[in-house]
């Protein structure tokens, strides 16, 4: 019976779907370090169910990409 | 570059110097992208203008150390991040970063008060639709230089050498004596509070 404490324990583990501020700081941190695999199956079951932390996946990629274009911006006026 | 200058400078706009040295000229039309860098990153005028001053002089009195394997641009920004981590760390000198556990806790809460206890959000992240458009409105640039000076400065210092000056996690530890765990923190709350900022004062608004 051992075997079965082990194997829940660990399906457990790896099904951890971490909640939307867990996923906020995951979606954070990838834009900094490498995540771990749990880490990126955790992510990204959490993101299949929930609209809000999508928006939020896109926003920080806007959000990092209009950092860039403000440093650039008049340095390319329209030909 | 919206000055008046001649054609011959703004053909070499971004252009590989493939003469040896560098021309006032040549230099000066980086000004306004090297002030938007060094101002995001000190946030006050003087400082900003005067790091953008040395790195335009250094520039052209080291103009023969320009080898042309970069651009321009590229090697200026160079220089003026040099400039600009000396003046970090004066800045850290007078205010470091974290007092101690306050601080750091402060940080944490600013993250918790986004979420409910259970771990959800207070408010759903909106659909910002295309925010792409926003970059070409002169009034959403507005917004962002606002948002971005609301943000604490400690907060700041991190959020900008990570996105403007594009250091790493380690560099950015190593810069100002923080742990990784705590970088990642900051970042997280100064990401998240840019984002209610832009959404309170323009997606949700368009």
């Amino acid at each position: 019976m051992l075997g079965n404490k082990v194997v829940r324990k660990s399906v457990r583990l790896f099904m951890h779907i971490p909640t939307c501020r867990e996923t906020s700081a995951l979606l954070s941190q990838t834009q900094d370090r490498k995540l771990t695999l749990f880490e990126r199956v955790g992510l990204r079951l959490h993101l299949v169910v929930c609209t809000g932390c999508r928006q939020l996946e896109r926003q920080l990629a806007f959000m990092r990409s209009a950092v860039k274009r403000y440093l650039e911006r008049d340095d390319h006026p329209p030909r | 570059m919206c000055n008046g200058g001649s054609n011959a400078m703004a053909d070499n706009n971004s252009s590989r110097a493939d003469a040896l040295g560098v021309s006032p000229g040549e230099v000066e039309q980086f000004r306004g992208y090297l002030m938007r860098y060094a101002l995001l990153q000190l946030r006050d005028q003087t400082s900003a203008e005067d790091v953008v001053q040395e790195t335009l002089l250094a520039a052209v009195e080291g103009g023969d150390r320009f080898s042309g394997k970069s651009t321009v641009k590229t090697w200026l920004t160079g220089i003026l991040k040099h400039k600009i981590i000396d003046q970090v760390r004066r800045q850290s000198r007078e205010q470091p970063l974290l007092q101690g556990e306050d601080d750091e806790r402060s940080e944490a809460d600013v993250i918790d008060g986004l979420f409910k206890a259970d771990g959800h959000w207070q408010n759903f992240p909106a659909n910002w639709g295309d925010p792409g458009n926003a970059l070409e409105n002169k009034r959403f640039w507005e917004t962002f230089e606002t948002c971005a000076r609301l943000m604490p400065v400690k907060t700041a210092r991190v959020f900008m050498m990570r996105e403007v000056m594009e250091l790493s996690t380690e560099e950015i530890c190593k810069e100002l004596d923080i742990t990784a765990t705590n970088c990642w923190v900051m970042l997280h709350r100064a990401r998240l509070s840019l984002r209610e900022c832009l959404e309170t004062k323009w997606f949700g608004r368009v």
